[in-house]
């Protein structure tokens, strides 16, 4: 079996976080920035299942499945949250829903 | 025995809380059943536990119970802890006493007050305090109750809160008093670094064994001490507050600031006397204010128009007579003219509280006139308190107790001729104004009609009063009259037997010189307000008079030397260095509150980027370290 160093595939993983925080910061519709928040979420568990396949160890992969849960909860809520934005202000653009902010 | 001396401060506390948080709630007769029954019942049981004494006298000399521990830091100890001795007795016999007819007669007093029941609870906060301070087994629980009645006082004086003038005179006493207790609480201090405890007696035992007489540390105490005697019992100089009390109800003066709380100064000193025996020089000084405050006061009370506030003078004369006995060592009798005055002050001011709440709240006696005939209860009391005031020879109990201050002002060791001069003249101003009031106030023509008559529960005090400022006098007659010493050889328990100098002196002699001064008094009284009222007009409109009727100028001295620089210095001193310091804060977080406020921009990839920046410098500083 062709074996990956363990650098790459961590490296992979690292490139997964970084276009999902770049996705993040560049993008302005809402859903969007959700999806890319997604994409580090799951360089995340990546790291997390390469870990327990290095020490083999089964820990990483339920870690992951953690992480799965917690995903499918963050993006209900967050979609909720998207819905409400929309309902209220008829746009998904992150920069013109400032209205949350300090008076002066 | 023991087991219930705790409960005689701790009932009329009861009562205060009572009424303190359910007054609103209770019907007047409740709240009168409870403010002077709670008291009643403290001197039933002053009675039981005075029974009890007496008979336990020669072998036990003091009771003490700890109820519980109270401060334990260090090498401070004090607990909640009470004694009763001789001393302790006879506070706690008239303060309940005195204090329970005076809550009688306050209940009809004080019937169509609106505020009955805070009136109740501060009296009942009033006794219970005094109590504890007289019942005190240690100097700070004695401190406890010299605080608690000063704030009582304070509440009192201004219990008419909404005329600005009571307001004024409730914080002028309650300032003037708190100079004293600074003092005190020093002294406090000093007793305790120097002997490590607080228990009276030890400090007293200790004090006695490790400080030399003349010492200069044994003096300043002694000093500071007496501080907060003067301040509390308006002697020389801390006197001006006592007239503006007055702003007080009756029932209030008559307690607090005649019968009761003005005397704590001379249970402090009576109770700390042997620091004064080591301190002979200030002993010295208690005299010569004491000689001083009696001849000050009465010549104030001479010229005043106000009924009470010629009482006033009174009280800071007679109390004057009671620091002139304490300082020529003369302690029982200084403290027998203290339950004698307060019989028959507590007396003189009820009766003046009848007098003025019928004319409708007319203080001035000179619109007054002609209510003997109108009020003879009334009348034939107050003739008795004044006379008892006046000591009148032979009848009155104020004679008894007056005339052994004025002879052992001569023939104690530390007497003197001054001091005795001093004292004469000052019983002959005493009778002088005494009957100016009474005639004045009583006889001659009617100028204010009486609205309406005083009822039983206000008389009876009266009346008992009455009787107990004529017969209490027996109980100690002097050598050359009867010879009984009931009284002196219950006090002489606790305190040191008055030591008297055998110079030949003939006390029959002075008793007949001061029984022919007090009838001289009475005699012109009669003459220059009752037959020739002509004399006493004419004098009225001197300048010395309204000297006199100002209290010597005290007010306007202190108003200059003190007040007027003080409100200067606040004045011209409103924006100093503390003030920009204050101001520099508060700017300063206004400005962090604005910069912090840019940074809340409501723009959410704005966010993200601090975020994501924040990490990558933590991340950073990590690896790089």
């Amino acid at each position: 079996m062709l074996t990956v160093p363990v650098e790459i595939q961590i490296m992979l993983a690292g490139i997964l976080f970084l276009l999902g925080l770049i996705g993040l910061l560049v993008r302005r519709n809402m859903i969007f920035m959700l999806m890319s928040i997604e994409v580090m979420f799951n360089s995340a568990g990546m790291v997390f299942v390469i870990a327990g396949k290095q020490w083999r160890q089964p820990d990483g992969q339920v870690m992951f499945i953690f992480i799965l849960a917690v995903t499918a909860v963050e993006v209900a809520i967050a979609l909720a949250l998207i819905l409400q934005v929309y309902h209220h202000f008829k746009t998904l653009d992150a920069d013109s829903v400032n209205k949350l902010r300090d008076s002066n | 025995m023991a087991t219930y001396i705790s409960l005689i401060p701790a009932i009329p506390l009861l009562g205060f809380l009572v009424l303190a948080l359910f007054g609103q709630k209770l019907t007047r007769k409740t709240i009168g059943i409870i403010g002077a029954g709670s008291v009643g019942i403290v001197a039933l049981l002053t009675l039981i536990a005075g029974t009890e004494f007496l008979k336990s006298l020669p072998q036990v000399k003091s009771y003490s119970v700890v109820v519980w521990q109270w401060i334990n830091a260090g090498n401070l100890k004090a607990d909640i802890s009470f004694s009763l001795d001789a001393l302790s007795l006879v506070f706690c016999f008239v303060i309940t006493f005195v204090g329970f007819l005076i809550h009688v007669y306050s209940i009809e007093f004080m019937a169509k007050d609106e505020g009955f029941s805070r009136f109740f609870a501060y009296m009942n906060l009033f006794v219970g305090s005094m109590l504890i301070l007289v019942l005190a087994d240690n100097i700070l629980l004695l401190y406890l109750g010299w605080e608690g009645v000063g704030l009582c006082s304070y509440l009192l004086i201004g219990f008419w809160y909404k005329e600005p003038a009571n307001g004024y005179a409730a914080r002028k006493a309650f300032i003037i008093t708190r100079i004293g207790d600074t003092a005190m609480i020093i002294g406090i201090f000093i007793l305790f670094l120097s002997f490590g405890t607080v228990n009276i007696n030890d400090l007293m035992q200790q004090a006695s064994g490790k400080w030399a007489a003349g010492s200069p540390i044994a003096v300043l105490t002694a000093a500071l001490l007496l501080g907060g005697a003067l301040g509390k019992s308006a002697q020389l100089p801390l006197q001006t507050w006592l007239p503006d009390a007055m702003a007080g109800p009756s029932p209030v003066s008559a307690l607090i600031h005649a019968a009761t709380m003005v005397t704590a100064g001379v249970y402090l000193i009576a109770r700390t006397h042997v620091l004064y025996s080591l301190a002979p020089i200030v002993q010295t000084a208690i005299a010569i204010i004491g000689a001083l405050t009696l001849l000050i006061a009465g010549f104030s009370a001479l010229a005043q128009h106000d009924l009470k506030r010629i009482l006033a003078y009174s009280t800071i004369s007679q109390i004057g007579y009671m620091f002139l006995a304490l300082g020529v060592g003369a302690w029982s009798a200084a403290v027998f003219h203290f339950m004698i005055h307060a019989f028959f002050k507590a007396l003189l001011f009820l009766a003046a509280g009848v007098v003025i709440l019928v004319l409708n709240e007319e203080h001035d006696i000179f619109k007054m006139g002609g209510l003997r005939k109108k009020m003879p209860v009334v009348y034939m009391t107050f003739l008795i308190g004044a006379s008892s005031l006046s000591a009148l020879p032979l009848i009155t109990a104020g004679f008894y107790s007056k005339d052994a201050i004025l002879w052992y002002s001569i023939s104690s060791e530390t007497g003197s001729t001054l001091l005795w001069l001093a004292g004469i003249t000052g019983a002959f101003l005493t009778a002088l104004y005494s009957f100016r009031m009474i005639f004045i106030t009583f006889f001659g023509e009617a100028k204010t009609q009486p609205a309406f008559l005083p009822g039983k529960t206000m008389t009876i005090p009266l009346i008992i009063l009455a009787v107990f400022s004529v017969f209490a006098g027996f109980v100690e007659l002097p050598k050359s009259m009867g010879n009984i010493h009931l009284f002196s050889s219950l006090v002489d328990n606790t305190l040191p037997a008055v030591v008297v100098n055998e110079t030949g002196h003939s006390e029959i002699v002075f008793q007949l010189l001061s029984a022919i001064i007090v009838l001289a008094g009475i005699y012109l009284a009669y003459t220059v307000y009752l037959k020739k009222p002509a004399l006493s007009e004419s004098f009225s409109h001197s300048r010395l008079n309204r000297f006199f009727e100002k209290g010597w100028g005290f007010d306007k001295f202190y108003d200059v030397i003190f007040v007027k620089p003080v409100v200067w210095l606040a004045e011209i001193d409103k924006d100093d260095l503390f003030d920009w310091l204050n101001i520099g804060i508060s700017r300063l977080a206004l400005l962090m509150n604005r910069l912090l406020g840019i940074t809340q921009n409501g723009k959410l990839r704005w966010y993200l980027m601090s975020f994501t920046v924040g990490i990558a410098l933590i991340l950073t500083y990590l690896i790089c370290r």
